[in-house]
């Protein structure tokens, strides 16, 4: 499956600086019933977006009028903590998320951000400060992220650059499809697996 | 570049180094099942050893793979189970609790039919949760790299393998290509020294290290556990250790294997025999970190100081001793910490000061992949033996899996929990997650052997304080968070 590349981007930014947002908070249990990917935007922050009436939550910042329709959110240590459910990313970007930027991700989120092109930023304490005080201002919240030159300009000018592997980055910047990629190795796969399972033949 | 460079090889001093410099137990395994180097910044194309399948991480995947015409690389080295989103009721039924539950066990079945892949289902006596019956079916062994659809992979370490948990996406690339696309981590060692006083468990120590640590205090790590500590723990024990590794961020957590562990795999049913016994055995006995393998980090427990632990609030960090009070946010520096503990004080309904054993609970909940193993039910019947459930409490067990409630009822135990007011039912994930029908209210206040207190975690509004199997037994007969040291039981 190839994915959509990121290369310019621009769009709102929203902020969601609490610590530890999990994925069970991204993705609450009852939207994990599915064996396709379909519908669910409508469950992304669900106990936070919606009020036990079903009408959305008007203090959530993306039910805000400054950040509705926003392409990336701005966020708090270990973002995306806790479960491997890849519904939690699959979600974000039905909901037209394209990036976070945070100061740090958990490890599983990560790795499945990436497989669905999703863009993680990691900047320092201080730099995130600095981007989410700007984008916290309604008239300001408009950003762009360009990926080739690894950049991120703010409404005002300002531009933070950010680092990125290059292996992640070629794959987001050309929408890579990993298996295909990995299955060109499949005669080096085969030669490593017969020396494993030589040496250590109970691996069989 | 050195005088043998231009031969390819790299210098003959750079070389002998290199042989000499001792690696961690990570770096062992992860240079035993690199396929080939990816980058010069660390990302290795990683061959898996065996991969634990289960019915709502696995779904995508499949039909990726059938979208695209692909086949499952070595479907040998895949194991099925069902266990998230089942029932538990106390009489087993394969009737799933709703219709996506029901369309997922389908699939699965499906899914395992078609690719080949042995499947476990709900009404197979070897059903579990995966994570409780990989380990007793002896599917994992010292020295393997293991990945799978859910976080608590982690669990593999306590076996000296290495297991770490993957996306759907991940899924996907494991079974068409047996590897993964894999970046090294850092590597942090934990020192357990100490004896635990009575009444401790392992899973006290492992909460104890995520509130030093805290919530993110691994990311990027693979911790590996050493210590007197941990010697003297059974291997059970130290899977609750490895499982909740990965709520303080980290990504693998190993224990160097020794005899416990080999006294453990022998004979399990998918363990080898005799001479591949033997020779695996020989191997296994290396794997250890070298002496004098240099940590990215290094982190002391002194286990001798602990107290029993519970959480207070909605992330495993925010965690005590249950001697002590509920935290004020006002004594925080730190403004997004404060924030965080100000929330989670409004979610759980508490007030800064009040005892932690002033708490009263609705319902007392004993399973998990974390602490549903046989020793752990035992540990819980030693406390309940001869006592009753305090009336405002729902108590129930959901073991670990159905070889471990055959067990249980085999040994007596579940004659104990029943008679003492507990539900004791079948096994699945159950009230870990609430996937499947056993879900709290909003308002309900559980006691909790599993790993998770996150907002909603086991019901919307619902509020979770983790602590061990047999202080969960404690607070299920007082109705309330209760030191077990007070009820003079000992597990």
């Amino acid at each position: 499956m190839s994915l959509q590349p990121f290369t310019l981007v621009t769009g709102k930014a929203a902020p969601m600086l609490a610590a530890n947002i999990d994925t069970d908070v991204i993705m609450p249990k009852q939207f994990l019933k599915g064996i396709d990917r379909d519908g669910l935007d409508r469950g992304l922050f669900f106990d936070l977006r919606f009020l036990p009436s079903g009408a959305p939550n008007l203090e959530f910042v993306l039910n805000q009028p400054a950040w509705q329709g926003a392409n990336f959110m701005v966020v708090g240590p270990n973002f995306g903590c806790g479960s491997s459910r890849e519904h939690a990313v699959w979600g974000l970007k039905q909901m037209g998320i394209r990036a976070l930027i945070g100061s740090s991700f958990a490890g599983i989120f990560h790795d499945n951000c990436q497989r669905n092109g999703l863009l993680l930023i990691t900047l320092e304490q201080a730099v995130l400060h600095r981007l989410a005080q700007t984008i916290s201002q309604a008239d300001q919240a408009q950003i762009s992220i360009d990926l080739e030159a690894q950049q991120i300009r703010l409404a005002d000018g300002q531009l933070i650059p950010f680092q990125i592997d290059t292996l992640r980055k070629t794959a987001l910047l050309f929408g890579l499809d990993a298996i295909g990629s990995t299955l060109q190795r499949s005669e080096q796969i085969k030669a490593f697996e017969r020396q494993h399972l030589t040496t250590k033949p109970w691996l069989g | 570049m050195g005088q043998g460079g231009w031969l390819g090889w790299a210098d003959p001093v750079e070389r002998a180094r290199n042989k000499m410099t001792a690696r961690t137990l990570y770096d062992k395994h992860i240079d035993s099942h690199t396929v080939c180097a990816l980058d010069d910044q660390g990302h290795v194309l990683l061959y898996i050893d065996r991969q634990v399948i289960n019915e709502y991480t696995s779904p995508q995947a499949f039909s990726g793979l059938r979208e695209a015409g692909r086949t499952v690389w070595r479907p040998g080295t895949a194991l099925a189970v069902v266990d998230h989103v089942n029932p538990t009721t106390p009489t087993r039924v394969a009737t799933m609790p709703d219709a996506g539950a029901a369309r997922q066990v389908a699939y699965l079945a499906e899914n395992c039919r078609d690719f080949g892949i042995e499947l476990l289902d709900v009404l197979d006596k070897h059903q579990g949760i995966e994570h409780v019956i990989a380990p007793e079916q002896g599917f994992i062994l010292p020295g393997m790299v293991i990945a799978a659809g859910d976080s608590h992979t982690t669990t593999y370490g306590a076996l000296g393998a290495f297991g770490f948990g993957i996306g759907t996406s991940e899924i996907e690339h494991l079974l068409a290509s047996q590897t993964l696309v894999y970046k090294r981590l850092k590597t942090l060692r934990v020192s357990v020294d100490g004896e635990l006083a009575p009444g401790l468990t392992s899973k006290d120590v492992i909460m104890a290290l995520i509130g030093q640590i805290g919530a993110s205090g691994a990311t990027g790590y693979a911790i590996e556990f050493r210590g007197s500590t941990i010697d003297a723990l059974s291997v059970e024990a130290r899977m609750t250790i490895c499982n909740m590794a990965v709520e303080a961020g980290a990504r693998g957590a190993f224990m160097a294997p020794d005899d416990k562990v080999f006294t453990y795999l022998k004979g399990k049913p998918r363990a080898p025999r005799g001479a591949l016994w033997e020779q695996a055995l020989r191997q296994w006995r290396t794997l250890r970190s070298d002496e004098g393998a240099v940590f990215d980090r290094e982190v002391q427990l002194d286990a001798a100081t602990l107290e029993p632990m519970v959480t207070w609030g909605t992330s495993p960090d925010q965690a005590a001793s249950i001697g002590a009070r509920v935290p004020d946010p006002q004594h925080v520096s730190d403004l997004i910490l404060r924030q965080g503990m100000r929330r989670a004080l409004d979610y759980m309904g508490l007030e800064p000061g009040v005892p932690l054993s002033d708490i009263a609970i609705s319902h007392a909940f004993i399973g998990s992949c974390t602490n549903a193993r046989i020793e752990d039910l035992r540990d819980a019947a030693r406390v309940v033996r001869g006592k009753q459930v305090a009336d405002h409490v729902r108590a129930m067990i959901v073991p670990g899996s159905t070889q471990v409630r055959d067990q249980a009822e085999a040994e007596g135990l579940a004659a104990i929990f029943i008679a003492a007011g507990f539900e004791w039912r079948q096994s699945g994930c159950s009230m870990c997650l609430a996937m499947n029908d056993d879900v709290l209210a909003p308002g309900d206040r559980c006691a909790s052997s599993t790993n998770r207190n996150f907002e909603g975690r086991q019901g919307a509004g619902a509020r979770t304080h983790l602590m061990s199997p047999a202080m969960v037994a404690a607070a299920a007969i007082t109705g309330r968070l209760t030191d077990i040291r007070d009820l003079g039981e000992r597990p």
